[in-house]
């Protein structure tokens, strides 16, 4: 719907209610709340701060579950970041947030805004942003419409991050036909701040001055907070919803924000972001127990004649609410001058507990700000597993498992690095501006990304990973191995892993299927968090990700941060040395089920994911931070989707100054297409000199962790040569690389390597 | 010695080339306010990379009209050395102190990675430190890249010796394939006739540091030997102020 343009009221009837997304029940309450009807300007409140994007009103009780504290814990959730303490003074501040339904309709400004809104989160929090990481899931790229998705949103991500100059140096994308029409958009941005410039979104203090600072606000982007909680029907035409982001003034906005925030003029600051005004207003007033008190009149707009419900419900970008120190109004103006930005008071903080909103003095909405915020209805409903997971787990797997011949097992294995999945990314993240800042430390393409902290000769580790597949067919235990494969991944760099943020990203939560995965998941979630010591610092819920053809798998993402005690420590994923040795920490099982190979080489999503034992996972943490250490290995290389043929592909094609043959031979009786290409968890590829073979071992026996040599690395005109199972993969090693490379390219129109 | 980083609103490279010049060669550097009509006794000039007044009409066209570009002109026409990298090369182009001008990569997209450079010419404020035909590699990241010049200036250019840097491939050849953005016979960067003023597209700030690679170092070490003789001694600076690079924030503060 639409909000009229008129100052003249609509009447509130059950129609009019039920458009906002509020059931009679809801209704019932609010009337309960309020002791009277709402106005109109309350009702559109109520109904943007209890839909689902707000209110969580579907996942808060599973949400309450996960574990939130830690020792590194600073913030954890409920504010606009979670910080962690990075020791000597520095903190992390980090986030994810989805934005899946604005780049279904329009990928370009959809992902703009979403790295808008993410970046805001973290500079509120006094944290200058210093990386981007994104988790991007399309359909199949044989798709025209998932090709002109992907375009959109790789240049609306790198066009915002590269102008506001924060590099975008990791992620992941996903390419699967469940996400054809619904595809999934999450951005991570972590900020380093000093501990001591911890900022909150809070209104403090009868009387101190409450600020509308940043962009003027408009009509853009009306009830986003509650388009993002409905599915995405046949014809969505929602473009008016969508808003449209401005880097240039969101550079301005950050180095405004973190200039009032070192001057020491705040007392809290909030993005102006879902739910606008409304959200960052109430939200402030609840942190603190306070009342806020606006007049919507005298909040700078960009055009005459907004309503009080449109300014309430603006999601206009790069807006900021903020409230002031006393007597330091002026200093906060002149700031924002200063960066060519517009402040206004717009209102006092209160004692009251009530979000009073005047139009030019009379009183047009007045809400008790802890029930609105904090008394959202929340619903447990009882999920079912859906028989067809469960068939499709149950798949017998026996007819895929074996490879007839030396030729099959290289063809599948060029297959795997031709899946856009698995291949090189390089077609992304040269449209991102990788090195700005210069903290990139490791960029794209490796298992984590590696920052440094300043100049305090620290690092940071960063993953973002989820595996929709495998939570699709077990979701608590692919919640389990998304966990314990962004620890893996950030360990693999040497850093160890301390907090995540996530992204729970699912259908209709009202369907017993789809409600049944997320319990699922976030029990699982909750359980692998609390086996790896990372507590949950924050994130974010989007449901209603299906269109009439269906959900998208159930894709819960996660966003890991760990700390690297000493930068120069840092492991890189790929192969360094000619002749260097091949270890595989880890056993590798008779496990090929959810595979990337069944998907690719025989379209089968089916069969169970991999086990996952979550107190190996967390020794296999303890060990690969103790190896980076103690100085031991040369690379390190987490085994993931495509199992061990791709891993020491990646490791063989990725070395800085050219691709490195390699010849192993994993012994064992597992049969060919579990042992070349299965997923079996927990499982590390490693190099190393010769002579620090035993000491690797003995360092593994320590752990408890089952490790082999299992070759040599070769050299530049080496082969690829990798036995298992009775197969043996023998190929050029530049036609790997060319099949690696090329495969986004190809597909995207543009072949690998050619500029001009 | 004393560097001047000019600050334009949407400028994001500003704090990296004050690290480079600050931690990397270890002398002076302070911030310019785009609004100042002050150059503040600066021996030297860099115009940073960055989205100045967010691109807006077309890269480095407004920036070229902000009071402190005044001043750098007159500093340049002076004799003063300035240095473009990637934004601030096109402002320069625009401003009128170097010829030809930045558009849009041939591939129309932005691009960002690391390139090998050629130095031609070590005649210049920020190439002393080179040998001809070194071969450096550093990072680019533009969407507007490649050097245009109508046919008559990129021949005096080339005759005049003031393509300074110019894209290589890995056996230091000019290749076609090296080009990553359709430049004019693969320049990567040109000085003005009077050798003092040099914008080039590469980020020789990104590649500053032991941790990232060191190639793009003798750019900045090369000012060293650039001090106006009527320059006051340089100022030392006190240890406290080493938190102003560490936390990025206080540099708006400090302009």
């Amino acid at each position: 719907m639409s909000a009229p343009a008129t100052r003249a009221a609509p009447e509130i009837t059950p129609e009019l209610v039920a458009e906002h997304g509020l059931s009679a029940e809801e209704y019932e309450q609010i009337l309960e709340i309020l002791g009277r009807e709402p106005t109109f300007p309350e009702l559109g409140v109520f109904s943007a701060m209890w839909s689902e994007h707000c209110g969580y009103k579907n996942s808060r009780p599973h949400l309450r579950t996960l574990p939130t504290e830690g020792p590194h814990v600073v913030q954890g959730p409920g504010e606009n970041a979670g910080v962690i303490d990075a020791g000597a003074g520095w903190g992390i501040a980090f986030k994810i947030e989805s934005h899946n339904h604005p780049s279904a309709v329009e990928p370009y400004q959809g992902a703009a805004t979403g790295s808008g809104g993410i970046l805001r989160d973290v500079f509120t929090m006094g944290a200058r942003p210093i990386a981007v990481l994104d988790s991007l899931h399309f359909g199949s790229l044989d798709s025209a419409r998932s090709r002109y998705l992907l375009d959109g949103v790789v240049r609306g991500v790198g066009d915002y991050g590269n102008c506001v100059g924060v590099p975008t140096v990791g992620g992941e994308a996903i390419f699967d036909p469940v996400y054809e029409r619904n595809p999934i958009i999450n951005v991570m941005c972590i900020g380093v701040l000093r501990l001591e410039d911890l900022m909150r979104g809070r209104a403090d203090g009868v009387g101190n001055a409450v600020m509308a600072v940043g962009a003027r606000t408009g009509r853009d982007g009306m009830h986003g907070a509650t388009f993002a909680s409905a599915e995405l029907d046949e014809g969505s035409d929602s473009r008016p919803q969508v808003q449209v982001g401005d880097p240039f003034t969101e550079k301005l906005l950050l180095e405004a924000s973190l200039e009032l925030i070192e001057r020491r003029l705040l007392v809290g600051i909030q993005d102006m972001g879902a739910a606008g005004l409304t959200s960052s207003g109430t939200e402030m007033a609840a942190r603190s127990g306070s009342g806020i008190d606006i007049d919507v009149a005298l909040v700078p707009v960009r055009e005459p004649g907004m309503t009080p419900y449109e300014i309430l419900l603006s999601e206009s970008q790069e807006r900021m609410l903020l409230v002031a120190k006393p007597g330091c109004e002026e200093d906060v103006e002149k700031i924002l001058a200063k960066w060519d930005l517009e402040a206004a008071v717009v209102g006092r903080v209160t004692d009251d507990g009530f979000f009073r909103v005047r139009d030019g003095g009379e009183v047009v909405a007045e809400i008790p700000v802890a029930p609105l915020v904090n008394g959202c209805p929340t619903y447990t409903r009882k999920g079912i597993e859906d028989p067809e997971v469960r068939r499709r787990r149950e798949l017998d797997l026996a007819p895929y498992s074996t490879l007839d011949s030396d030729e099959e097992a290289s063809a599948s294995l060029l297959k795997l690095l031709d899946s856009p999945s698995i291949a090189c990314r390089r077609w992304i993240y040269e449209q991102y501006d990788t090195t700005v800042g210069t903290n990139t430390v490791v960029g794209p393409g490796s298992d984590a990304a590696v920052l440094r902290l300043a100049d305090s000769g620290r690092g940071l580790a960063a993953s973002l990973d989820g595996n929709g597949r495998y939570v699709y067919l077990a979701p608590r235990r692919g919640a389990h191995i998304a966990v314990a494969e962004a620890a893996r991944n950030v360990a693999c760099t040497g850093a160890r892993p301390v907090a995540i943020t996530n992204c729970l990203n699912f259908g209709n939560p009202l369907k017993p299927g789809v409600y049944y995965h997320f319990s699922e998941a976030v029990a699982g979630l909750g359980e692998a968090c609390r086996a790896l010591s990372t507590p949950v610092t924050g994130g974010n819920v989007s449901f209603y990700n299906e269109t009439p053809e269906g959900p998208v798998y159930p894709t819960p993402v996660v966003g890991m941060v760990g700390l690297l005690e000493q930068l120069e420590h840092v492991i890189p994923s790929a192969f360094q040395e000619a002749h260097s040795t091949v270890l595989l920490v880890g056993s590798t099982k008779d496990e090929l089920g959810a595979s990337e190979f069944l998907a690719v080489c025989h379209g089968v999503v089916g069969g169970p994911p991999p086990g996952l034992d979550l107190e190996e996972a967390r020794r296999l943490v303890d060990f690969l931070v103790a190896c980076a250490n103690r100085q031991l290995v040369l690379s390190a290389h987490d085994c993931s989707d495509g199992g061990l043929a791709v891993a020491l592909a990646e490791c063989a094609i990725g070395p800085r100054n050219g691709p490195l043959g390699v010849e192993a031979d994993l012994a064992g009786d597992v049969p060919a297409a579990a042992a070349l290409f299965g997923e079996s968890q927990s499982r590390v590829v490693l190099s190393c000199n010769a002579e620090k073979v035993e000491k690797i071992r003995s360092v593994a026996a320590e752990f408890g962790l089952p490790i082999a040599v299992i070759g040599a690395v070769g050299t530049r005109d080496g082969r690829f040569r990798v036995s298992a199972g009775g197969v043996r993969i023998d190929l050029e090693l530049d036609r790997i690389v060319q099949v690696y490379e090329s495969a986004l390219p190809r597909r995207m129109g543009q072949e690998a390597g050619l500029t001009t | 010695m004393k560097v001047g980083i000019v600050r334009f609103p949407g400028s994001n490279c500003d704090q990296d080339c004050y690290r480079a010049v600050r931690e990397g060669v270890g002398t002076e550097a302070v911030f310019l306010w785009h609004k100042s009509h002050d150059l503040d006794g600066c021996d030297s000039i860099i115009l940073p990379g960055g989205f100045s007044y967010g691109d807006h009409l077309r890269a480095g066209a407004i920036a070229r009209f902000s009071p402190i570009m005044r001043e750098v002109i007159a500093f340049a026409r002076d004799g003063g050395p300035v240095l473009g990298i990637c934004n601030g090369f096109q402002i320069l182009c625009e401003a009128g102190l170097l010829p030809g001008a930045l558009v849009r990569n041939d591939s129309l997209r932005f691009r960002s990675h690391p390139v090998r450079v050629r130095v031609e010419r070590t005649d210049t404020p920020f190439t002393t430190t080179y040998r001809e035909g070194d071969v450096l590699v550093m990072p680019i990241a533009h969407g507007e890249g490649q050097y245009v010049a109508d046919r008559s200036v990129s021949e005096r250019l080339e005759g005049e010796g003031r393509v300074i840097f110019r894209y290589v491939d890995s056996q230091g050849e000019a290749t076609a394939s090296a080009n990553p953005n359709g430049s004019a016979r693969n320049i990567a960067g040109i000085c003005d006739a009077g050798r003092r003023v040099v914008g080039l597209m590469p980020h020789p700030e990104r590649a500053a540091s032991k941790l990232l690679g060191t190639d793009g170092l003798g750019v900045f070490q090369a000012l060293l030997a650039h001090r106006r003789p009527d320059a006051e001694a340089p100022r030392q600076q006190a240890g406290a102020e080493s938190r102003v690079m560490e936390t990025h924030d206080r540099a708006g503060a400090a302009s």
